[in-house]
C-alpha cells in the first residue's frame, strides 16, 4: 500500500470561486498598496525606478498568485520533493554561477529578474516537510530514523545559504523547518535539549562567524560601540521610528529617510520609513494587517482535511510570522541586523515571488479543502 | 480502524501544537507593540531631538610633520606657513559656478581645473576639496576680498614642508609629496592619513614616516538637516610628529656640497668610533622644496635629463671600483694571513716589462716603473705590480673574507634608504653561483688593485677606512642619533681594548661574525703597519697624496688615493698617455681618496669620489684635505655638544 492514493471530489468552477478566501485576497491587496506608497516615499516622492519596478512585480506576481491558486493541492503534494530539489539545485547554481553584490553571492541572473533561490527555499522547505510529515504516523515521529532525515534536509540548504553569506535567510529557513517539525508533534524534550545545546555552543558559533556578522551582534548589544560604523543603522532606525511619534511625521515627510540617513530603506528598513511617516498608529495598523493575514492562513489550515494542507498552512503562517517578527524586531533594535525583508512590503522580486507562491498554495488548500490525500 | 484513530490523534496533535505556537506569536507581537510604544510614545521627545540634530560629522585635521634636525639641533626640515584655499563641498550649490569664479580670481589654467574635477569625484559630498595648497600672498588676499561671493570657499592658513638648506640635503633628508595609492597601503600612513597630507617619498622623510607623520585631530560637528554645521561638539587635537635627530653636521655638509659643486661625486665622513655619519654629500643635487607641491614639468625634465644624474644618491647608490683605495685592505689581508713578509722586494720595471701571468700582461700605472719596492713603499706609492703579485699569493677567497669584515659588500645604513646598494665583494663561490663560471687567477690579480668585479659605494669605503683607522674594530654606522649608544663608553671601550691587546680566543682568520665594538684583526701589528704606510702615502715624499698634506699635527692625516678605470686600457691608450682633459668625459677615470685624521689619535674617516675626475691625487685628495680641516676645526664643538647631550640623557 505504498502507492499514494488520492481521493478527490470534483469541484465545479462556481464551487471553487465560492470557496476562495476573499478576506485573504483583500489583505494581500491592502498590504501591497501600502508597500507601493512606502516605496514611493523612499524615492523622495518621485515616481521612478523602484516604485515602477515594485508595481510591475506586484501586479505580475499577484496575477500569478490568482492563477496558481487553482492548482490542486494534490498537485502541490505530489511535486513537493521536486520543489525542494529544484530549490537545492538553484542554490548550488548560485554557488558556481551566482552574481555578487556588496560581498555576497546570492542571485542568479534570469534577465527579467535576479532570482534569489534562498527566498524560494523558504517555501520549498515548508512544502517538503509538510509532505514528509503527512506520511509519517504519529507513533514513528519520535524515532531517530524519521528525525534524522528532515534534519539533513534542513541542514543542506541552511549551509548553502550561510556560504553566500546570508545569515538572516538561513535562520528563517531553519526556523520554518523547525516549526513544521514542532507542529508534527515531535517530543518537547528535543526542542528543550537542542535549545540548551545552542545556548552552550553560542560562544563557539560566534567565533566562527564572519567579522562583519560578529560586529553586528556586538553592536546589537551596544549600538554606541561604533555610532558611525556598524551601530549606525540601528541608531538611525531607532531615531527615525521614535521621532515618528503617535501620528507620524506625515506621508513623504520622514526627514530621517529623506536625508538619506537610513540605509537600505526600500528593502530591510522599509518598516522604519513607514513608521517614521505614519507613527505608532500606522505601525500598529500595519502590524494588525499582518496578524490578520497570519490568522487567515491558520484558518485555512483548520478547515483543511489533509495533514499536508494543515501542516503547510500552519507552517507557512509561522514562517510569515517569523519574517515579520525578525524584520520589525531588527529595525526596532531588538534583534541584531541580519538582513531579512518584510513580506510584501520590502522591495525585492524574489522575496515577493516566494511569498506570493506560498500564498497561492494556501489558497489552493482553501479551494480544495475537502480534498483528502491518503497517508498510505 | 486503528489507522483512523491514529489519524484523528495526529490531527489533534497538529492543532494543539499550532495553538501553542499561535500563543507564542501573540506574545512576541505584543513585545513588538510595546517596543513601538516605548520608542514612539514614551521616548518620543528624545528621539525627536536626536532626529532634528542627529547628524554627527567628523572633519579630520592634518597633523604637523615632525621636524628633522642635525647634530647641533639645527632645523633641516621645518613646517612653513602656507596659504591654501579649501572648498567645503556641501556648502556649495553650484560647483561649476564656484570654480569659474575662483578661476577668475586666482587664475587657474584648464589643466588645473580638470584636475580639480577629478579630485572632487573621489571625495564624499561633505569632504573638503583643496583647491590650492600653496597660494601666493596676493592670491590669498584677493580670495579674502571676494569671499562673500564664494560659497563654501575657505581660505586656510596651513603649514607645509620646508627645507631651509634646500640642495645641500636633498639626498639625505629626501622630500615629501602627495600620497600615492601605494603609500596608502603602508600601515603608518593608512592609520594617520588625512586627505591632502604630504608623505615622505625618499630618504629620512620616507623611512622615518612612522616618527614624522604625527596623529590627526578630529573635529566633530552637529549638522542640521540641510547640512550646515551648527556647532562644534568635540575637538581632539592633532599631534605633531616626532623630531628626528640626525648625526649630520649641516655646516660640514654644506661645505662638502660646495666642494663638489660642478662635479659628479660624493663625499662621506664618519666618526671612526661612534659610527656617526658627519656628512654624506652627493653631487649634483636638486631642491627638495620643489617636490612638496608637485614638481612642475620643466624642473622635472631638467633634473631627469641632467647627464650627471642628480637623483642618484651617489654616496650609497653609486657603485664604483675602489681602485687603489682598496690596497690598504689587500695589504692587511696578506699580512693577517701571513702570505708575505713585508720586507719582500719586488721590482716594478715600468710599461716595457709588465707583470705577466699565463701570457697576459698587467701594467703598473707608472710608465717608468717604481723600481725595487717593499710593501710599505708599495702602498705609499701605490705600486700595482707589488699588489698583483701579493693578490696572486693571497687568493681571492681570503681577500674577500677580510674585505667583507671591514664593511664592503653589504649596505651600511640598513633600510633607511630604499636605494642603498650592497656593492659586491667577489669570491670564487660568488662567481660560480652568479655567473656560473669558474674563477680565473687573472681576476684575482686585478682584484688586488681594486678593479674587476669588486664594486663599492663611497659610504662603504668610508666605513672601511674608519674601521682600519680605529685599530680594527667593528663600529655601527648610523645617520640618525642613536640614544641607545653612549658615545663615551663606546670610545673608551675601543681604546682600552687596544691598549690591553686582548688574547684572541677566536680565530680571526676564519670567516667569523664580529659583534659591534669588538676587534676584527688577527694581529695588531698588521693594522699598525697599514696605518703607517697610509701615513707615508700622504706625508712622505713620493707619497701619492703628498701635495695635500698638513704638517700641523692637529690636522695631519693619512690616506690612500685611488684611480678607478671605467673601461679597459688599451696599448694605444698607454702609448698616447693623454692628460685627463684630453679624454672624453665619459671615459675619464673616477678619482677616489680615503683618509683618516688626525693621524695621531684619529677620530674621523673620509672618502671622496669624483666621477670621471681623473687621478685620485689630483682631483680627490685636495678636496678631502680641505674638508678634513673643517671637520677637525668643528670637532671640539661637536664633542662638547654630544657630551652635553649624553649627560642630559
Amino acid at each position: 500500500m505504498l502507492r499514494e492514493r488520492i481521493q478527490s471530489s470534483n469541484y465545479s468552477f462556481l464551487d471553487k470561486l465560492r470557496s476562495i478566501d476573499y478576506l485573504l485576497i483583500l489583505l494581500i491587496i491592502a498590504i501591497g498598496s501600502i508597500s507601493v506608497f512606502a516605496i514611493y516615499s523612499t524615492e523622495g516622492g518621485k515616481f521612478s525606478f523602484y516604485t515602477k519596478n515594485h508595481i510591475i512585480r506586484l501586479s505580475v506576481f499577484f496575477s500569478l498568485f490568482l492563477v496558481l491558486s487553482f492548482v490542486r493541492v494534490s498537485t502541490w503534494y505530489k511535486n513537493a520533493y521536486l520543489f525542494y530539489i529544484v530549490g537545492l539545485v538553484l542554490l548550488i547554481t548560485v554557488l558556481f554561477f551566482g552574481i555578487s553584490a556588496s560581498g555576497a553571492t546570492r542571485w542568479i541572473n534570469l534577465y527579467f529578474l535576479n532570482l534569489q533561490p534562498s527566498e524560494l527555499m523558504k517555501i520549498a522547505v515548508i512544502i517538503c516537510f509538510a509532505r514528509y510529515y503527512h506520511r509519517i504516523q504519529s507513533s514513528d515521529i519520535q524515532s531517530y530514523k524519521f528525525l534524522i532525515q528532515p534534519i539533513i534536509l534542513l541542514i543542506i540548504p541552511c549551509y548553502l545559504v550561510i556560504q553566500q553569506p546570508d545569515l538572516g535567510t538561513s535562520i528563517l529557513i531553519a526556523g520554518s523547518g523547525i516549526a513544521i517539525i514542532w507542529l508534527a508533534g515531535l517530543n518537547i524534550k528535543y526542542f528543550v535539549y537542542s535549545g540548551l545545546l545552542l545556548l552552550v555552543s553560542l560562544p563557539f558559533v560566534i567565533s566562527v562567524l564572519k567579522p562583519y556578522q560578529k560586529s553586528r551582534i556586538l553592536t546589537f548589544f551596544n549600538p554606541d560601540r561604533d555610532p558611525l560604523g556598524a551601530g549606525y543603522q540601528i541608531i538611525q532606525s531607532k531615531i527615525a521610528i521614535g521621532s515618528g511619534g503617535f501620528f507620524g511625521k506625515g506621508y513623504l515627510k520622514g526627514t530621517q529617510s529623506y536625508l538619506e540617513f537610513l540605509p537600505e530603506k526600500h528593502t530591510d528598513f522599509i518598516f522604519t520609513l513607514f513608521s517614521e511617516e505614519f507613527g505608532f498608529l500606522g505601525s500598529i495598523i500595519l502590524l494588525f494587517l499582518y496578524i490578520l493575514l497570519i490568522y487567515r492562513i491558520i484558518n485555512v489550515g483548520l478547515v483543511s482535511r489533509s495533514f499536508f494542507a494543515k501542516l503547510y498552512c500552519f507552517g507557512f503562517a509561522t514562517a510569515i510570522f517569523l519574517y515579520v517578527f525578525v524584520n520589525i524586531a531588527m529595525v526596532l533594535g531588538m534583534l541584531p541586523i541580519v538582513g531579512a525583508p518584510l513580506p510584501i512590503m520590502s522591495y525585492g522580486g524574489s522575496s515577493l515571488l516566494s511569498i506570493m507562491l506560498g500564498l497561492s498554495i494556501v489558497m489552493s488548500c482553501k479551494i480544495y479543502n475537502q480534498e483528502q490525500i491518503s497517508v498510505y | 480502524m486503528l489507522n483512523r484513530g491514529r489519524n484523528i490523534e495526529k490531527g489533534r496533535v497538529i492543532t494543539r501544537r499550532m495553538f501553542i505556537l499561535a500563543a507564542a506569536k501573540i506574545l512576541l507581537f505584543a513585545g513588538i507593540s510595546s517596543r513601538l510604544y516605548n520608542l514612539q510614545i514614551s521616548d518620543r521627545e528624545k528621539y525627536e531631538i536626536l532626529s532634528d540634530k542627529n547628524r554627527i560629522r567628523e572633519w579630520k585635521t592634518p597633523p604637523q610633520r615632525g621636524i628633522i634636525v642635525d647634530n647641533f639641533n639645527k632645523v633641516l626640515a621645518s613646517n612653513d606657513r602656507v596659504f591654501q584655499l579649501h572648498l567645503i563641498l556641501d556648502e556649495i550649490n553650484d560647483f561649476d559656478v564656484t570654480i569659474f569664479k575662483i578661476k577668475n580670481i586666482i587664475g587657474l589654467d584648464q589643466f588645473e581645473i580638470k584636475k580639480l574635477y577629478k579630485k572632487k569625484e573621489r571625495l564624499k559630498p561633505w569632504d573638503t576639496l583643496v583647491v590650492s595648497d600653496n597660494l601666493t600672498w596676493e592670491q590669498f588676499s584677493k580670495i579674502n576680498l571676494y569671499l562673500h561671493e564664494l560659497e563654501g570657499a575657505k581660505p586656510v592658513l596651513s603649514t607645509s614642508r620646508f627645507y631651509p638648506y634646500a640642495n645641500d640635503l636633498a639626498h639625505i633628508v629626501g622630500y615629501v609629496g602627495d600620497a600615492s595609492p601605494k603609500d596608502l597601503e603602508k600601515p603608518e600612513i593608512k592609520e594617520n592619513f588625512v586627505p591632502g597630507l604630504k608623505v615622505g617619498k625618499y630618504g629620512i622623510e620616507n623611512s622615518q614616516e612612522k616618527m614624522l607623520i604625527g596623529n590627526y585631530g578630529i573635529k566633530r560637528y552637529e549638522v542640521n538637516a540641510s547640512g550646515k554645521r551648527i556647532s562644534q561638539i568635540d575637538y581632539i587635537k592633532e599631534r605633531q610628529g616626532k623630531k628626528v635627530n640626525l648625526t649630520i653636521d649641516i655646516e660640514i655638509q654644506k661645505y662638502a656640497q660646495e666642494l663638489l659643486k660642478g662635479k659628479a661625486g660624493s663625499i662621506c665622513a664618519m666618526d671612526i668610533y661612534t659610527g656617526e655619519v658627519v656628512t654624506m654629500a652627493s653631487s649634483p643635487t636638486y631642491d627638495p622644496n620643489k617636490f612638496t607641491h608637485g614638481i612642475n614639468q620643466k624642473d622635472w625634465q631638467e633634473i631627469k635629463n641632467n647627464p650627471l644624474k642628480p637623483l642618484i644618491n651617489k654616496s650609497i647608490a653609486g657603485l664604483y671600483s675602489p681602485g687603489s683605495t682598496f690596497k690598504p685592505l689587500v695589504a692587511l689581508a696578506a699580512l693577517e694571513y701571513g702570505i708575505l713578509d713585508p720586507n719582500k722586494t719586488i721590482r716594478c720595471k715600468g710599461h716595457k716589462h709588465p707583470y705577466e701571468l699565463y701570457g697576459v700582461k698587467y701594467h703598473c700605472w707608472k710608465k717608468e716603473g717604481h723600481g725595487y719596492m717593499k710593501l710599505r713603499n708599495a702602498i705609499k706609492q701605490s705600486c700595482d705590480i707589488y699588489f698583483y703579485e701579493m693578490a696572486r699569493l693571497l687568493g681571492v677567497d681570503k681577500l674577500s673574507v677580510i674585505a667583507k669584515r671591514y664593511g664592503l659588500g653589504t649596505n651600511v645604513l640598513g633600510d633607511l634608504y630604499n636605494d642603498e646598494k650592497n656593492g659586491l665583494v667577489p669570491d670564487t663561490k660568488w662567481k660560480r653561483r652568479a655567473l656560473e663560471q669558474s674563477w680565473y687567477l687573472g681576476e684575482t690579480v686585478i682584484n688586488g688593485i681594486g678593479q674587476g668585479y669588486i664594486q663599492t659605494t663611497p659610504l662603504q669605503l668610508c666605513l672601511m677606512t674608519a674601521q682600519i683607522a680605529n685599530g680594527g674594530y667593528k663600529i655601527k654606522p648610523h645617520i640618525i642619533k642613536d640614544e641607545s649608544i653612549n658615545y663615551k663608553d663606546v670610545i673608551n671601550k675601543i681604546k682600552l681594548d687596544q691598549s690591553n691587546f686582548p688574547l684572541h680566543e677566536r680565530n680571526y682568520l676564519d670567516d667569523i661574525k664580529v659583534e659591534f665594538y669588538q676587534r676584527m684583526y688577527h694581529k695588531k701589528s698588521n693594522i699598525n703597519f697599514v696605518l703607517d704606510a697610509m701615513f707615508g702615502s700622504t706625508n712622505e715624499q713620493y707619497g701619492t697624496s703628498y701635495k695635500s698634506r698638513y704638517d700641523d699635527p692637529k690636522y695631519q692625516f693619512a690616506g690612500k688615493t685611488g684611480t678607478s678605470q671605467v673601461r679597459r686600457i688599451t696599448d694605444l691608450d698607454r702609448e698616447l698617455d693623454l692628460d685627463t682633459d684630453q679624454i672624453e668625459y665619459k671615459k675619464r677615470d673616477h678619482a677616489l681618496y680615503v683618509a683618516f685624521a688626525p693621524y695621531k689619535d684619529p677620530r674621523y674617516a673620509i672618502s671622496v669620489i669624483i666621477e670621471h675626475g681623473g687621478s685620485g691625487s689630483k682631483a680627490a685628495a685636495p678636496l678631502a684635505s680641505k674638508l678634513i680641516k673643517r671637520i677637525i676645526d668643528r670637532h671640539k664643538l661637536r664633542e662638547q655638544f654630544n657630551n652635553g647631550n649624553t649627560s642630559l640623557a
